[in-house]
C-alpha cells in the first residue's frame, strides 16, 4: 500500500500515478519496442499473439468488466473484424482503413447485439447474446459471395501505399500500436465520465438513471465500444493466421475470451494483459508437461480442456480477483512486509440478494 | 404423413430440450445459479451408461437406473465440493464456473481408454425398431423420448405438489431466509436439487443416445436448451417445457421448409424474437428490483 | 430555468395516483413543496411515501395525477431526465456503487454536469480535463461539508452502514440540485449520527440554498429541521402543516397509535 501524498487534483487525473510506475512501464515500453532484435522468430510470434489477444480481452473486459454486460458469442465481433479486414485486404485497401472500417463495422453488428440489452439483463442478456453469436456464425458459413463460406478465406498481408507489410516484424509493430492506442482509449475512457457512467450500471441500474445517466444510450455504447476494439483485434487476427474460417469464431472462441477476462481479473486493464499471457502460454506448457504424464492422459485430445477447465475452476474458487488479484495481493505482501495481515483483500461475504419478485 | 413424422420428431427433439431446460431451470430457481454444464452432465449419463453395460456387461434395463442414480450422486457432490463455497459471489463468476465443470467433464471423458474419444452405440432395448401408427412409420426411440419425459413430468408435478421435500425446495426458491427460520435445510435441499437435476439430464442422456450415438461433444445440443428455457421464462417448470418443446418444432419445421442452416439456428432466431416480444419468457414473471 | 422566489411552489403534485396490480399504493395525493423550505413526509410503514419519491424520480409511472416541478410536468419526462432538472435523491435501502471508491461515487454524482462527450473522453482533451477538475472540486466541496476525508479511497463495500448514508448524500449532493429528495435519512443512524444529520440538513437548506423534501420516521428530528410536514396513512394525505399542528392531528395518532379503544385493550391488568 503506497501512499501518495497529493497536493494536486491533477494528481488523481493523471494515467502514470507516481515515479516508480513511470519507470516500470517505461521500461516494459522500451522492451517490447525493441523486440523484434531480442526475441527471435517464433516468441516475437507468440509476442504478437499476446498482443491481438489483449485487445480482445480489453474489449471484453470494457463491457464484462467495466459495465457488468455479460456476453457468451463475443467472438463474433472478432469473426466480423476479421472478415471485413480479409475482404478488404484483397481488394488492396491500405490497413488504416480496412482496420477502422473493421472496427466500424464491428461496432454496427455491436449496436444490433446490444439491443435486447436495453430491455433484459443478467442470464436473459448472455443467452441472447449467445444466440447472436451462432447466427453470426452461421451467416459467416452462408454468405459465400464475401466470405468463401465453410472453406475458409486466406488473408492478404496488410498494405500501406502499395508497400506489402507482409513480414512478422511489421506486423508486430502494428499490432503493438494498435494495442498501445486501444489501451490508451479504454484508460481514458475509464478514468473520465463514460467510463464511471459505465461503472454506474454495472453496480446499479437504478441509482445511475438517478444521477442522469441514460441507461439505454450507454449500454449501446458500451457494446458498441467492445465491438469495435474486438474488431480491430479480430482484423490483426486474420492478418496472423493468414487463413481464417467461420469455425474460428465459435462458441469455444467466445469461452476463451471470458477464460481470458476471468483468470486475468474482471474489471481490471491489465487483468485483459494477463489473461492474454495466460491463454497464450497455457498449451505451450501443457505441449511441455504432457511427456511426463502416462499415456493416456498425456495424449487425449482433451488434455487441454481438462487443464483449462481446472484453472478456471480453480480461479473462480480460490482467487476471484484473477492473475491480477494475486498480483496486488503478491505486491501488497512485498510493500507491507513484515506488517501485511492475511485478511486484508477478504471481501465481505453477502448472501446472494435475490433479484428475484416472484 | 410425412408432416406426422416430422412432428413426432421435433416433439421428440423438444423433450430432449425440454428435459435439460428442467435440469437447470430446476437449478435457478433453487439457487439462482445458471449451471451451463448441463449437457456435459447428460453426455456424463450416457457415457455411464455406456460403460455399465460395455465394460461390467450389465444389460440396459440395469445399467440404466445405475446410470441415473449414480449421476444423482455426482450431482450432489459437485454441489456440496464446488458450488457451495462460492455462494454470495455475482452470477458472472458461477456461471463461469459451470463452464469450467464442462469443459473439464469434456476433457476427462475423452481419457477413457477405448470408449472416450469415439461415437459409440448404445445398445438400448428398442433400437431402430418402428411402429406403424395409422399409415406414419414412427421410430420407438422417438416415442420412448416422448413417453418419458411425460412420465418424468408428472412425477416431479407430483412431488412438488404432494411431498414435503417438494414444498420445501419450492419454499427455498422463493425465499432462502424464511426457509432458514422455518427449519428447512436448505443447504442440503441445493444438494438434492442438483442431484435431482443431474439426474434429469443423465435420463435425456439415455433418451437421446439412440439418436445421436454416445460421444464426448453430445453435450452441445445442451447449448439449444437455453434458448428452450428463456422463452418458457427462466424460472418456471412448465416454462421450461413449453420452451423445449417449441424449440424442438420450430427446428424440426425449418429442417424441413427453410433452406440449409437455417435448422441450427432457429432455436437462436425465436430465442431473440421472444426476448423483443415478451423479455420475461412465457410464464417468466416480471422482474423489477423494489427500491 | 426561471429562478422561483424564495417561498413559491417549486414542486407541485396534484391528483397524484398510482395502482399495483390491484393495490392503490397512492391515492389523490396533493401537496406543494416551497421553495428553500424542508418538507417533510411521514406515515406509517407502507403509507406510500417512498412510492411518492419513485413516482417523483420516475421509477415510476403515475396511473393519474400530475408532477409539476418549476414548470415543468415531470410525468412526461423519462427517468434519467429528473437529474438534468434539478432533482437527486437518496434512496431508502443504500443504493451505491458498491464496488467504486467513495470519491468516484462522487464523481458519477455530477455527472450531469460533465460537458463533455465520448469522444471527448476518449482522447481525454483539454475539455474533458476540465470537467474532470470541476468536477473534483465539486465533490472535495461536498467531503469538506460532510467530512469524508478520510474515506475518500475507499472502497463502498466496505464501509458501515453509518457511512454509506452520509455517502448517499453526499453523492446527491455532488448533482447541485435545486429539489433534494432524502428517503428516511436517519434510519439506521444512532444517536450522534442523527445529529450531525440534523445539522447537514440545516446547513443545506441555509447554507446551500437547496430545497429538502423529506421521508422520515425519527419524530424528533422531524420537529427540529421541517418547516412542514404532509402526514399520510394508506396511500392517502391526512393531514399538512406545520409538526406541531400534524402531531397533535387525531387521525395522525390514530394511524401511529390505533383509535383509543384499542389502547385501553393493551393495557396490562395490574397485579
Amino acid at each position: 500500500m503506497r501512499y501518495i501524498f497529493k497536493t494536486d487534483y491533477e494528481q488523481d487525473i493523471r494515467i502514470v500515478k507516481h515515479g516508480g510506475q513511470a519507470f516500470w512501464y517505461s521500461a516494459l515500453g522500451l522492451v517490447l519496442l525493441v523486440a523484434p532484435w531480442w526475441a527471435g522468430e517464433y516468441w516475437l510470434s507468440q509476442l504478437s499473439f499476446v498482443l491481438v489477444y489483449s485487445i480482445a480481452g480489453l474489449g471484453l473486459m470494457v463491457l464484462a468488466g467495466f459495465t457488468g454486460l455479460a456476453s457468451i458469442g463475443h467472438a463474433a465481433f472478432l469473426g466480423v473484424g476479421a472478415y471485413v479486414e480479409a475482404y478488404l485486404s484483397a481488394r488492396g485497401w491500405p490497413f488504416p482503413l480496412s482496420m477502422a472500417l473493421a472496427a466500424a463495422l464491428s461496432a454496427a453488428v455491436g449496436v444490433v447485439v446490444g439491443l435486447p440489452a436495453l430491455r433484459v439483463k443478467g442470464i436473459y442478456l448472455a443467452i441472447a447474446t449467445l444466440a447472436f453469436g451462432f447466427i453470426v456464425e452461421e451467416v459467416l458459413a452462408r454468405w459465400e459471395s464475401v466470405t468463401k463460406g465453410n472453406a475458409g478465406m486466406t488473408v492478404a498481408a496488410p498494405q500501406l501505399f502499395g508497400a506489402e507489410l507482409g513480414s512478422s516484424e511489421a506486423f508486430y509493430f502494428i499490432a503493438l500500436a494498435t494495442c498501445v492506442g486501444v489501451t490508451l482509449g479504454v484508460i481514458n475512457l475509464m478514468r473520465s465520465a463514460t467510463g464511471r457512467a459505465f461503472i454506474a450500471i454495472r453496480d446499479s441500474e437504478v441509482s445511475a438513471q438517478s444521477m442522469g445517466i441514460h441507461l439505454a444510450g450507454y449500454k449501446t455504447l458500451a457494446f458498441a465500444v467492445s465491438a469495435a476494439v474486438v474488431g480491430l483485434a479480430g482484423a490483426l487476427y486474420a492478418h496472423k493466421l493468414r487463413f481464417i474460417s467461420p469455425d474460428q469464431f465459435g462458441i469455444l472462441q467466445s469461452i476463451d475470451l471470458l477464460l481470458l477476462v476471468v483468470v486475468g481479473g474482471v474489471g481490471s486493464i491489465h487483468g485483459a494483459f494477463l489473461g492474454a499471457i495466460f491463454l497464450i502460454t497455457m498449451p505451450q506448457l501443457i505441449a511441455l508437461g504432457k511427456d511426463w504424464l502416462p499415456p493416456a492422459i498425456g495424449q487425449a485430445s482433451g488434455l487441454q480442456a481438462v487443464v483449462y477447465g481446472g484453472v478456471l475452476m480453480a480461479f473462480v474458487l480460490f482467487e476471484p480477483m484473477g492473475l491480477y488479484g494475486r498480483w496486488l495481493k503478491v505486491r501488497t505482501w512485498l510493500q507491507l512486509f513484515p506488517f501485511y495481515r492475511r485478511g486484508m483483500f477478504r471481501r465481505q461475504k453477502a448472501f446472494t440478494k435475490s433479484e428475484r419478485l416472484k | 404423413m410425412a408432416f406426422v413424422q416430422l412432428l413426432i420428431s421435433g416433439i421428440a427433439l423438444g423433450c430432449i430440450y425440454a428435459l435439460i431446460a428442467l435440469g437447470f431451470v430446476l437449478i435457478y430457481k433453487a439457487t439462482e445459479t445458471v449451471n451451463f454444464a448441463q449437457g456435459e452432465l447428460m453426455m456424463l449419463g450416457a457415457f455411464g451408461a455406456l460403460l455399465l453395460m460395455k465394460a461390467a456387461g450389465w444389460p440396459f434395463w440395469a445399467a440404466a437406473p445405475l446410470a441415473v442414480v449414480g449421476m444423482m450422486a455426482l450431482g450432489v457432490g459437485i454441489e456440496r465440493l464446488v458450488i457451495r463455497p462460492i455462494l454470495g459471489q455475482p452470477q458472472f463468476t458461477v456461471v463461469m464456473l459451470t463452464i469450467g465443470i464442462g469443459y473439464m467433464a469434456r476433457g476427462l471423458v475423452t481419457m477413457v481408454p477405448e470408449v472416450g474419444s469415439d461415437t459409440n452405440t448404445l445398445a438400448v432395448p428398442y433400437k431402430d425398431r418402428v411402429i406403424d401408427l395409422g399409415g406414419a412409420v414412427v421410430s420407438v426411440e422417438q416415442l420412448a423420448v416422448i413417453g418419458a419425459t411425460a412420465v418424468l413430468c408428472a412425477l416431479l408435478y407430483a412431488m412438488f405438489r404432494y411431498t414435503k421435500v417438494g414444498i420445501a425446495m419450492q419454499a427455498a426458491s422463493q425465499n432462502q431466509l424464511a426457509a432458514y427460520y422455518m427449519g428447512i435445510p436448505v443447504r442440503r435441499l441445493n444438494g438434492l436439487v442438483w442431484g435431482l437435476s443431474a439426474g434429469v439430464a443423465a435420463l435425456a442422456g439415455l433418451l437421446l443416445a439412440p439418436i445421436t450415438f454416445v460421444h464426448v461433444n453430445m453435450g452441445f445440443i445442451g447449448l439449444k436448451a437455453f434458448p428452450a428455457a428463456v422463452v418458457g421464462g427462466f424460472g418456471s417448470l412448465p416454462g421450461a417445457i413449453v420452451g423445449g418443446l417449441t424449440i424442438g418444432l420450430v427446428e424440426a419445421l425449418a429442417g424441413f421448409y427453410l433452406p440449409e442452416g437455417f435448422k441450427d439456428i432457429a432455436a437462436y432466431v425465436v430465442v431473440l424474437v421472444m426476448l423483443v416480444v415478451r423479455p420475461h419468457g412465457l410464464f417468466g414473471g416480471n422482474v423489477r428490483k423494489k427500491v | 430555468m426561471s429562478a422561483t422566489a424564495p417561498g413559491a411552489a417549486l414542486l407541485t403534485t396534484r391528483g397524484l395516483s398510482v395502482r399495483f396490480g390491484g393495490v392503490l399504493a397512492v391515492n389523490d395525493v396533493s401537496f406543494e413543496v416551497r421553495r428553500g423550505e424542508v418538507f417533510t413526509l411521514i406515515g406509517p410503514n407502507g403509507a406510500g411515501k417512498t412510492t411518492v419519491f419513485n413516482l417523483i424520480s420516475r421509477i415510476y409511472t403515475p396511473s393519474a395525477g400530475s408532477i409539476v416541478f418549476d414548470g415543468v410536468e415531470l410525468t412526461a419526462r423519462p427517468a434519467h431526465a429528473i437529474a438534468a432538472l434539478g432533482i437527486a435523491r437518496t434512496f431508502q435501502n443504500i443504493e451505491l456503487f458498491e464496488n467504486a471508491t467513495v470519491l468516484q461515487n462522487l464523481l458519477i454524482g455530477h455527472h450531469i454536469h460533465r460537458g463533455t462527450g465520448f469522444w471527448s473522453n476518449l482522447f481525454f482533451t483539454p475539455a474533458t480535463r476540465r470537467s474532470e477538475l470541476a468536477a473534483r472540486e465539486r465533490a472535495e466541496e461536498v467531503i469538506d461539508l460532510l467530512d469524508l476525508q478520510a474515506l475518500r479511497d475507499s472502497f463502498v463495500a466496505g464501509l458501515p452502514y453509518g457511512k454509506r448514508k452520509v455517502v448517499e448524500l453526499a453523492r446527491a449532493l455532488c448533482a447541485e440540485p435545486r429539489l433534494l429528495l432524502l428517503d428516511e435519512p436517519s434510519s439506521g443512524l444512532n444517536v450522534e449520527e442523527t445529529e450531525d444529520m440534523a445539522y447537514w440538513i440545516q446547513d443545506i437548506q441555509g447554507e446551500l440554498g437547496i430545497t429538502v423534501l423529506m421521508v422520515e420516521h425519527d419524530m424528533s428530528l422531524v420537529s427540529r429541521v421541517s418547516d412542514r410536514v404532509l402526514a399520510m396513512n394508506q396511500g392517502e394525505v391526512l393531514a399538512l402543516g406545520t409538526p406541531a399542528e400534524v402531531q397533535a392531528h387525531p387521525g395522525v395518532v390514530e394511524a401511529y397509535l390505533g383509535s383509543v379503544d384499542d389502547v385501553s385493550s393493551l393495557r396490562r391488568k395490574a397485579p
